[in-house]
């Protein structure tokens, strides 16, 4: 075990990775010598060479084309996108070629070997385009894995497994917490499993439902309900898709009760595709209409950054109406 | 008709031999043969109040960064003379779409310093409604468009621009700035290539600075830069020096005349160097050598210019001084003054989405001003002007 930031977490998962399987090639925007801008990738071009670690120009639809083309001939490729709020010009590669590359062709080619990784959401200060989570547009499209880590911890070993996965997978980091979080990560090779969610604290009055950043809000709620008496079970989600459905239900119909939160907007947000579900399996243990906590319909603000977010007390309050509902 | 050879041979891909434009050697005399440009000395004295005021005002923005009054500035050091002397080749309805690093131009264009401190604070003032980072600037009444950071979106956006201008029968252009880094990006082949078929008059100004943040242009391209790309599209080209502010503003002029006389695009490709950091968020010991840079610093564009002027008899060192001193002067009040004036109200957070605000989002804000009302010491950028 060593203590980790979020970031060292995943430059030691790609190392591992890289040493594990010499098939390993990670790629981006500045992630050769400079390590990427966030310094994800440091030292991956000195230790592995330039033939698997370099920089490309700049342009998305051409990584993620790329990758594409490089993981269908056999290779993992790992390409990482600046932010995902610079993910769109790749939206084609990925919704029409790295989605449909298995299906379409009766599964004679696919691109399995492919991990994106992105850094995503708010709460930095940085206005419309390097704040947004836009996972919701890529949980709408079958053949795409979602992954999202909330911890250090978490990270290595998600991350290690979706370099391993042979399906396509979106690994979006909580770069808020890149520096922020820190904590205890094993040195050795591990892996923790996708589309499984975790309960990170049990509860029988309310779940609190989130994943990555949002974790960490949903658990301050949770202590602050505590000194009310009220128990909430937090989950955290860690796959978007495909999600553990059987966790979720679990827990809802221990509780009666649900609050989701995520910083997206409300509106079509991933939250909405979970109290459709739960209404649907669970209905009958509700106690209270499922509760979405999450950011305003409107595009990603700057000076109204704090009033925007689904903060703590919005959650806490969430929680409260829940529970008096 | 392409004329028949009748055993391989390849056009290899350093065929083309792009020549660069200069005028002003770096003491401030001609090359030979080269023109003085056509503007009279008032116009002169102009673009040079507009590179000091860049330099100085990126120079304190920087600062202001690093005390923490603001969250992110990105300077233009090194590279004033690509943006003012462009844009002093331009008539005032001329478009300007650039891509965030051309504050000289909008400051050629008159935006005044309180617009650029209104913008970095993102108060009430802010033209933008506080709602981008500092450096996002725009304005309708001095045809700016406001700033995205996506890159390279604004290119097949100014193709589409001048094709209105060209419509309506205007005595318009459109100029597109962006980045060589952001010319390898879809939409910049998109928008030359749309611009060329569609006949746009459109300016497409690459400034290559060399660096795409940590990327060196080495490993950006292979082809002769960005201008080889132009004529591969059709597109009468230029390449310029960069630092040389009167070779910038006649490639302009000329660029002008040309798309307007023609109907068709142009590409110029001004050579230069980002002499700072890509912005505050950036080191760049990390890529690039200080040697490097310093064979760089001898070639700033102001002080190229400036011996110019000085040469020219237009110029003293008592000038100089003066000058500095006012902007440092106005750019230090003017920050004083953006920094003390609140943020937009919270009403703000929903206007804009649309033309007027959605039942359901005046919901939403209902709902969020209840929770305010609660929680105020949360939000206590806004939550005192609730019902202002
Ligand atoms: C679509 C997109 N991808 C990535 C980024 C992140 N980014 C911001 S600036 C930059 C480098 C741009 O370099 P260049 O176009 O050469 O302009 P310069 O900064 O040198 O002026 C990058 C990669 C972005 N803003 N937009
Ligand atoms: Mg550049």
């Amino acid at each position: 075990m060593s203590q980790m930031n979020l970031l060292q977490a995943i430059n030691n998962a790609l190392i591992t990775a890289m040493k594990q399987d010499d098939k390993v090639v990670c790629f981006g925007e500045d992630v050769g010598h400079f390590g990427g801008v966030f310094r994800a990738t440091s030292n991956l071009q000195e230790s592995f060479g330039r033939a698997r670690c370099f920089n490309t120009p700049l342009t998305e639809q051409g990584i993620i084309g790329f990758a594409n083309g490089l993981a269908s001939q056999g290779h993992k490729a790992v390409a990482e996108i600046q932010f995902s709020d610079y993910i769109f010009p790749a939206f084609d590669q990925i919704v029409n070629e790295t989605a449909k590359f298995r299906y379409r062709s009766g599964n004679e080619f696919n691109v399995g070997g492919l991990t994106i990784r992105t850094p995503y959401g708010g709460g930095i200060r940085g206005g419309h385009y390097h704040s947004q989570s836009p996972e919701a547009y890529f949980a709408h499209t079958p053949g795409l894995k979602v992954v999202v880590p909330r911890n250090p911890h978490q990270a290595k070993g998600l991350l290690l497994a979706s370099i391993r996965d042979d399906n396509p997978v979106l690994f979006f980091e909580p770069k808020r917490l890149y520096r922020a979080s820190v904590g205890n990560v094993p040195e050795e090779d591990y892996e923790l499993p996708i589309g499984v969610a975790e309960i990170v604290r049990e509860g029988r009055d309310c779940t609190v439902l989130a994943w990555g950043a949002q974790m960490e809000v949903a658990s301050k709620a949770a202590e602050r309900a505590a000194k009310e008496g009220i128990e909430c079970e937090v989950i955290d989600l860690r796959t978007i898709l495909p999600w553990d459905v059987d966790t979720v239900i679990a827990s809802v119909k221990k509780t009666g009760r649900l609050v989701v939160t995520h910083e997206a907007p409300l509106t079509s947000g991933f939250g909405a595709e979970i109290a459709a579900t739960v209404q649907e399996q669970a209905f009958l243990h509700l106690e209270a209409p499922v509760s979405r906590v999450c950011g305003l319909d409107v595009p990603y603000p700057l000076s109204h950054e704090a009033e925007y977010m689904p903060d703590e007390t919005k959650v806490f309050e969430a929680i409260h109406t829940t529970m008096n509902y | 008709m392409s004329k028949s050879i009748h055993k391989p041979g390849f056009v290899l891909g350093d065929a083309l031999d792009i020549p660069t434009f200069k005028v002003l050697k770096q003491d401030g005399t001609l090359y030979k043969g080269a023109q003085e440009p056509e503007f009279d000395k008032e116009m002169a004295l102009k673009l040079y109040d507009d590179l000091v005021f860049i330099r100085v005002l990126d120079e304190r923005m920087v600062g202001a960064q690093r005390q923490g009054r603001i969250p992110f500035y990105l300077a233009s050091l090194g590279e004033e003379a690509a943006s003012v002397g462009s844009a002093g080749a331009l008539k005032p309805q001329d478009m300007i779409f650039a891509q965030y690093r051309e504050q000289g131009a909008l400051r050629h264009r008159g935006f005044t310093v309180d617009q650029f401190m209104d913008q970095c604070f993102s108060n009430d003032r802010d033209l933008g409604k506080g709602r981008q980072m500092p450096i996002h600037y725009g304005s309708k009444a001095l045809n700016y468009n406001t700033i995205s950071s996506p890159l390279g979106t604004q290119i097949p956006q100014a193709a589409g621009y001048a094709y209105g201008q060209k419509l309506d029968g205007l005595d318009a252009c459109t100029i597109c700035y962006f980045g060589e880094g952001a010319a390898s990006e879809g939409d910049f082949h998109a928008g030359l290539n749309m611009a060329a078929v569609l006949k746009c008059p459109t300016i497409f100004l690459c400034r290559n600075n060399g660096y795409a943040i940590s990327t060196p242009s080495a490993e950006q391209f292979s082809g002769d830069g960005v201008a080889s790309r132009g004529i591969g599209y059709g597109i009468a080209t230029l390449r310029v020096d960069g630092n040389d502010l009167l070779a910038v503003y006649a490639a302009t002029a000329a660029a002008r005349a040309y798309a307007l006389e023609h109907n068709a695009p142009v590409l110029i490709e001004a050579m230069s160097y980002r002499l700072g950091a890509h912005s505050t968020s950036d080191d760049p010991t990390g890529y690039r050598s200080k040697d490097e840079e310093a064979q760089w610093a001898k070639k700033d564009p102001i002080l190229r210019y400036k011996h110019w002027l000085t040469q020219k008899d237009w110029w003293s060192d008592e000038q100089e001084k003066t000058l500095y001193a006012e902007h440092r002067a106005n750019i230090l009040a003017a920050m004083k003054a953006a920094e003390k004036r609140p943020v937009p109200t919270i009403d703000h957070l929903i206007t804009d989405v649309y033309d007027e605000p959605t039942p359901h989002l005046r919901q939403q804000l209902k709902q969020l001003k209840a929770h305010m009302r609660k929680y105020p010491e949360q939000y206590p950028k806004t939550s005192g002007r609730l019902d202002a």
